[in-house]
């Protein structure tokens, strides 16, 4: 498997590996992050579907993003997980997949993770100057609008976690 | 009284003898939902297109969080408002694959037939919005016609015409009516001869030829590159459908093709969307003959930990009334993991990503949008053309601002 | 079988009503469409649920030539002050139909992202709820709107179209003073407005 591949030619580069319903996920350094996108677009993975991130607030490399990556010859599918801190920058997959483009910018705009060479890295979806990166598990819900959440019973506030903890 | 300062003309961008810059949207006909393109142009020629996106950006990532997996599926009805039941059963296939269950024959069967509905739906809304954009006002109006009994359908099985919700995780939220038959065999006759009477209006009209042949080429490796799924990368000639590729829902087992296209054009995407149509046609006569096979059966699985119990039993049995109260105040008891589930959408591949902490609520819910990717190359596409040209790429595009934005 | 009413039957010669006739059967709609709620109106426009027959056909997407706006779909606090330029580039007399709950007071959508109702921006006449409204229920929206134009009174000052505009300006202040976008200044003034108890900003 494509794994094995870049495990031969790239010693180290996985710091990590784990299959779950069928779905394999490895976890990579971010500085090796384009040798081994290089070493698997070789492989066949040839269309990067996604770009994400997830915002872990207790740990102290904060945000995993999350590439999502399809090969169009063998139908098999692999994500991609690199953990960043806070402020640290991720190198721009455009120079090798166009569909990178946009999702950085996104993953940028919500989350506030900056990348490095990439052609036009402003905010996506929230308009220039917007303060904050909503996605962040620390920006509330109704953005500090307190109109937003008035007379209401049952809130969709974070309160709506705590019946499960 | 001095006139409004609104009333007076503005002008909209630098003037300089050169280039000008207009703004398309978000406010413009042809803009389906919110769009906004910054358009630079040398008189008609387009030099540099911009689009800005974001003017539907109702925060529904950020608002799953808070919500149960349940409560989200009427968030997914929004998404590509064109095909509501699409994205409800991308969703709830996500969930599944999360929980590792699988719904009942019948209720596999009833979605295929729901989600070839919608796809015809969306199909019918796209060509026929195409065609009012480039002017052909006529075959909107027939297909807005078979649009209608689409709705009916809709509303006979789960109550609502647009976004009906009617997957639930497991499952359905109720079997089918017994009128559903008789009017979906009714509705699969006279589509097809709706579909024929289109094609007449449009197929070889010399007027729609000029208007799309050739705009918004794109080879397939710069289509794969792009992110391309769905009519359009299969327009340029990538046999990629996950419904043959990737199969759920027992597709395998159904007999239809995949039109593909040569160029991916603004009239290859037409043709691949207007074949597909019939395609989907064939899936559904299917899908009727198999539902008189398998008879009457459950819709939603039998587990009381993940499925709501039937309100009898709820209303009689202690045991029930107990497994409804856990269900609706804790939520179901979701494993920890993540997860990310395709489908092949209207618009090509939705993809929804799930990342479990074990609560009642997702930690992290990621729609991956069919449109997204295909939009963002709306520059490349346009560039060096004129704007008539980019109204036409932007029909075929079908952007659905719901699932871009999100 | 008591008093005849001649108020129905009989075409008044006071010019209120017949200004008023004039206007509420031939409103020309200025669909500002953004959502789900767009789908439903072209559900509306066409065959069917046909709204020509109140003499709302010419749809003309541009608010220099259109009475009525629709606002149909989801206004986010980034569309907001485009909305706000649209209804101030239309010319009087204009109304205001708020079609589906999301237009109407944010719908399911509390979060940071979609305004809470358009008619926190610009003053609204008519609300259609619904998610999305049946077609039926957007041309009943329209056919109180025309019952609300025939009790207009042509001497009457629109009093919320000058505050409107008069919030136009106050808009256009900040913007300039703080040097920001307009739609961080809008968002502050929605926000400001909830602060203080209010719900409108004009």
């Amino acid at each position: 498997m494509v794994i094995e591949q870049i495990e031969a030619q790239l010693p180290g580069a996985i710091l990590d590996r784990h299959d779950f319903r069928g779905d394999t996920t490895i976890v990579v350094d971010g500085a090796r992050l384009l040798e081994v996108v290089d070493c698997i677009f070789r492989e066949g993975f040839q269309m990067l579907l996604d770009v994400t991130a997830v915002d872990l607030e207790t740990r102290e490399l904060r945000f995993d993003v999350v590439y999502h990556l399809l090969n169009l010859v063998s139908q098999d599918r692999l994500r991609i997980k690199v953990q960043v801190g806070e402020g640290v920058a991720l190198p721009s997959l455009t120079s090798r997949f166009k569909s990178a483009n946009w999702s950085e910018r996104e993953v940028f705009d919500l989350f506030g993770i900056p990348f490095t060479d990439h052609p036009g890295l402003e905010r996506l979806l929230m308009w220039p100057d917007f303060p904050g990166h909503p996605l962040r598990k620390d920006y509330p819900l109704d953005g500090g609008d307190p109109f937003c959440n008035q007379d209401i019973g049952a809130s969709y506030a974070p309160l709506a976690r705590s019946l499960n903890a | 009284m001095e006139p409004s300062k609104y009333a007076q003309p503005v002008p909209s961008g630098p003037v300089d003898g050169e280039r000008m810059t207009v703004n398309m949207g978000p406010s413009h006909p042809s803009t389906h939902g919110t769009l906004h393109i910054v358009l630079e142009l040398d008189g008609e020629f387009i030099l540099k297109a911009t689009p800005i996106i974001g003017y539907l950006h109702r925060g529904v990532e950020k608002l799953g969080e808070s919500l149960t997996y349940q409560q989200f599926i009427p968030l997914t009805d929004r998404l590509n408002y064109c095909s509501s039941l699409m994205n409800n059963v991308g969703y709830t296939l996500a969930v599944e694959k999360l929980l590792d269950i699988q719904d009942p024959p019948r209720s596999r069967v009833l979605r295929v037939l729901c989600s070839e509905l919608a796809r015809l739906g969306d199909h019918l809304v796209c060509v026929g919005i195409n065609a009012v954009d480039i002017g052909a006002f006529t075959a909107f109006l027939y297909l807005f016609r078979e649009r209608e009994t689409i709705y009916d359908l809709f509303e006979m099985m789960a109550g609502q015409r647009l976004h009906s919700s009617f997957t639930r995780i497991g499952g359905l939220f109720r079997d089918i009516p017994p009128e559903f038959e008789p009017l979906c065999g009714q509705f699969v006759e006279s589509v097809q001869r709706t579909i024929d009477e289109m094609e007449g209006l449009l197929t070889h009209n010399p007027i729609w030829a000029d208007r799309t042949k050739g705009v918004g080429c794109i080879t397939p490796e710069n289509a794969i590159s792009w992110g391309y799924t769905g009519p359009c990368l299969r327009a340029a000639g990538v046999a990629h459908d996950l419904r043959k590729a990737q199969p759920y829902l027992d597709y395998e087992t159904y007999d239809f093709d995949i039109p593909v296209g040569t160029t991916g054009d603004v009239y290859d995407r037409y043709l691949v969307r207007t074949e597909e149509m019939r395609q989907s046609v064939r899936i559904i006569r299917q899908c009727l003959d198999r539902l008189k096979q398998i008879g009457p059966g459950p819709v939603i699985i039998d587990d009381y930990k993940i499925a709501l119990p039937p309100k009898e039993k709820v209303y009689t049995r202690m045991e029930s009334l107990i497994h409804h109260f856990k269900l609706i105040m804790h939520g179901i008891d979701m494993p920890v993991g993540e997860v990310y589930r395709a489908t092949e959408a209207a618009n090509g591949e939705l993809g929804f990503y799930l990342v479990s902490h074990g609560a009642k609520s997702p930690y992290r819910i990621h729609v991956r949008p069919p449109c997204f990717p295909i939009f963002s190359s709306f520059d490349e596409q346009v560039r060096g053309r004129i704007i008539a040209d980019a109204v036409a790429v932007l029909g075929a595009m079908n952007v659905i601002a719901g699932e871009l934005d999100r | 079988m008591g008093a005849i009413d001649l108020d129905d039957a009989v075409l008044t010669t006071r010019l209120d009503a017949v200004i008023n006739w004039g206007r509420k059967n031939s409103l020309w709609p200025m669909p500002f469409g953004t959502a789900c709620c767009a789908i439903e109106f072209m559900s509306v426009m066409a065959s069917r649920y046909d709204m020509s027959r109140f003499g709302a056909e010419a749809m003309r997407f541009s608010p220099r030539q259109s009475d009525m706006l629709m606002i149909l779909g989801t206004i986010t606090n980034k569309q907001a002050p485009v909305l706000r330029q649209i209804y101030a580039q239309m010319a009087e007399p204009k109304w205001v139909v708020a079609v589906g709950v999301c237009a109407s007071s944010g719908g399911m959508y509390r979060t940071y992202a979609t305004l809470q109702g358009a008619d926190r921006v610009i003053p609204v006449d008519v609300y259609v709820p619904g998610c999305p409204p049946r077609p039926e229920t957007m041309l009943y929206g329209v056919m109180e709107l025309q019952k609300k134009i025939s009790r207009e009174s042509l001497s009457a000052r629109k009093e919320h179209i000058e505050r409107f505009y008069a919030s136009m300006a106050r808009q256009e202040e900040l913007q300039e003073a703080k040097g920001l976008s307009s739609q961080q200044v809008v968002r502050e003034m929605v926000v400001a407005a909830g602060e203080q108890g209010g719900q409108q900003i004009w």
